[in-house]
């Protein structure tokens, strides 16, 4: 079976799978903190609406994972805040 | 990248869309046909790489959909519709034709150019806000139904259901029969209101969809699910995630019952209250609107879904949410007058059907539709949502969700700031201003404005959305984005 990398760790995905499909199926429910209260998030809407299951896709920020395919070998992060961390001084 | 001309582009391909594209193909005329799913179905008929077939028993009127994916593999063998799936439009641009602008992936740019639009971009669950919504393991009814559909993963092993309409049924069905078990049902209202005098004739002339009702209660019956109507959820709770949730019934006024609540264990909670049209395409072109019965707001069509901006036709739950039967009707509709459009003078004529076969068609389409309008006005009459959600809202509860806004930051507004319209919560408040621009918490804030300013309800002013997605800024520095590899094919994957 496939895998990508979610914050080191691997996840296996089924064909056509999205990142977030495949998190949730592996028992990973939240995967982002919120800019404001540092709170927990993962999959609301499940449809591209809400934002709320933001995630850092091989580099780069804000992607929804409820919407992206995962693919072989992705290294995917959880993500705090803006997502632009790692850019700050 | 631009791509030769067409003469319909149908956005969105969902029941009203696909209908609406092999119409206007039918017809004669070249379509492009546009959508932001990996498949073409929408959230309707969401379905996985499998196929539709493989998930039978999740799908209604699947050979329906069947058909309609018969005709549009045949269209697009003969390169007459262009099928541009992962295709998430961002803005049209209205000229003497129209310029429709899609993102791939998020990524780079494909352009359309068309003489006549048909708009299908469909609806999303409606949410109102209750205290610990925000916690991980809360899903929109839709959310847990499509993860169900597309990808086979339940979203949690005890599931609560809660919310309003009839959506519900099948969401609570779905997850029972792929084994979660689903702790209950708890629909806000009663089955009774669909007997109100002015419902009666319409569900009557339905009965096909009480059919559905019964299956469901089958289902209900072999899994153990309880349906308790008349009750609601008035709270999640837990501290990384969701772990137990309130519920509690209601009065015939739609208020807590005191004394009633009770303490439920889940580990997911499946939400939805009736649907929010996605409207921005729409809005941005001009087209009029108005608050629907369910209080959303919906653009105007005439006799032939033609909006208030020439050339576009809107179909499906963007002129009023009532459901995939009537969506397929609207759509068939659009597709054929949009196909009109294009070969006509526009100042003089007026719609007329090519032929004797058409012309009967067209008026059983018309009849058809304003039936299942009926049916969506009983629907709504049945199915509002209770007030309850406002008196159990604490002074820290989220309403936007994006940029952690509460309710005492919306009460405050309206105290201090003067704050009178949903429009102005937005600047003052930043409410409705995060990443989904307003999606998620845009029918909440225009109640709790309503509600705190003494003003009365008015949805628009969160609904002007200059983009429709987020798009990379080298794509606005630019005009256009990267071009689209080479290797990309043009007709979907």
């Amino acid at each position: 079976m496939s895998t990508f990398w979610f914050d080191g760790h691997e996840v296996p995905f089924r064909p056509g799978a999205t990142i977030g499909a495949a998190l949730l199926a592996s028992g990973i429910r939240s995967w982002r903190t919120t800019r404001g209260q540092g709170r927990p998030r993962g999959v609301f809407c499940g449809i591209g609406v809400c934002f709320d299951c933001l995630a850092t896709v091989d580099g780069r920020p804000n992607q929804r994972a409820c919407l992206t395919p995962a693919r072989d070998g992705m290294d995917v992060r959880s993500q705090e805040g803006t997502g632009h961390g790692e850019f700050a001084g | 990248m631009a791509s030769s001309p067409v003469d319909v582009c149908v956005v969105g391909a969902g029941p009203a869309g696909l209908t609406a594209a092999v119409a206007a193909a039918t017809a004669g005329r070249t379509v492009a046909l546009v959508d932001a799913g990996a498949r073409p179905g929408g959230q309707f008929w969401r379905h996985s790489p499998a196929g539709i077939e493989a998930d039978r028993a999740l799908h209604h009127d699947f050979v329906k959909y069947r058909q309609l994916e018969t005709g549009l593999a045949r269209f697009v063998q003969t390169g007459q519709i262009r099928l541009l799936t992962r295709h998430q439009v961002w803005t049209i641009e209205r000229g003497a034709r129209f310029t429709v602008r899609a993102l791939k992936a998020g990524e780079y740019e494909r352009t359309v150019d068309a003489a006549a639009l048909v708009l299908a971009p469909g609806a999303y669950d409606r949410q109102v806000p209750l205290p610990g919504w925000e916690l991980p393991g809360v899903y929109t009814a839709g959310g847990a139904q499509a993860l169900l559909k597309e990808h086979g993963v339940l979203v949690g092993a005890r599931v609560l259901v809660a919310g309003t309409g009839p959506f519900l049924l099948s969401v609570a069905a779905g997850l029972a029969q792929r084994g979660a078990r689903v702790v209950g049902v708890y629909e806000a209202n009663t089955g009774l209101g669909w007997l109100h005098h002015r419902s009666l004739r319409a569900v009557v002339r339905n009965f096909g969809k009480l059919s559905e009702g019964i299956h469901y209660a089958g289902t209900f019956a072999r899994h153990r699910v309880w349906y308790h109507p008349r009750s609601t959820i008035v709270a999640a709770h837990g501290d990384t995630e969701v772990r137990a949730a309130t519920v509690a019934r209601l009065t015939r006024h739609g208020a807590v019952v005191p004394g009633s609540e009770r303490r439920i264990e889940v580990d997911a909670i499946a939400v939805g209250w009736g649907f929010t049209p996605q409207l921005e395409l729409p809005v941005a072109l001009g087209t009029r609107t108005e608050v629907d019965a369910d209080g959303s707001e919906i653009v105007l069509v005439g006799d032939w879904q033609q909006s208030s901006t020439p050339g576009v036709f809107v179909a499906g739950e963007a002129t009023g949410v009532g459901g995939a039967a009537l969506a397929r009707v609207e759509g068939e509709i659009a597709g054929y007058a949009a196909a009109w459009y294009v070969n006509v003078d526009h100042e003089s004529a007026s719609f007329h059907p090519r032929s004797r076969r058409a012309e009967r068609r067209l008026s059983w389409l018309r009849k058809r539709r304003l039936t299942l309008r009926a049916f969506a006005a009983a629907m709504h009459r049945a199915h509002p949502v209770p007030p309850s959600w406002l008196d159990q809202l604490q002074p820290d509860t989220l309403v936007c969700r994006c940029e952690e806004v509460s309710v005492e930051r919306l009460r405050t507004a309206a105290d201090d700031l003067g704050v009178t319209d949903a429009r102005l919560a937005k600047l003052l408040t930043r409410t409705g201003m995060g990443w989904c621009q307003g999606r998620v918490c845009g029918y909440a804030t225009a109640c709790l404005v309503a509600r705190f300013a003494g003003t009365g309800y008015d949805p628009r002013g969160l609904t002007e959305r200059p983009l429709a997605v987020p798009v990379p800024l080298g794509v606005l520095a630019h005009g256009a984005a990267p071009a689209v590899p080479a290797d990309e094919s043009w007709r979907g994957e």
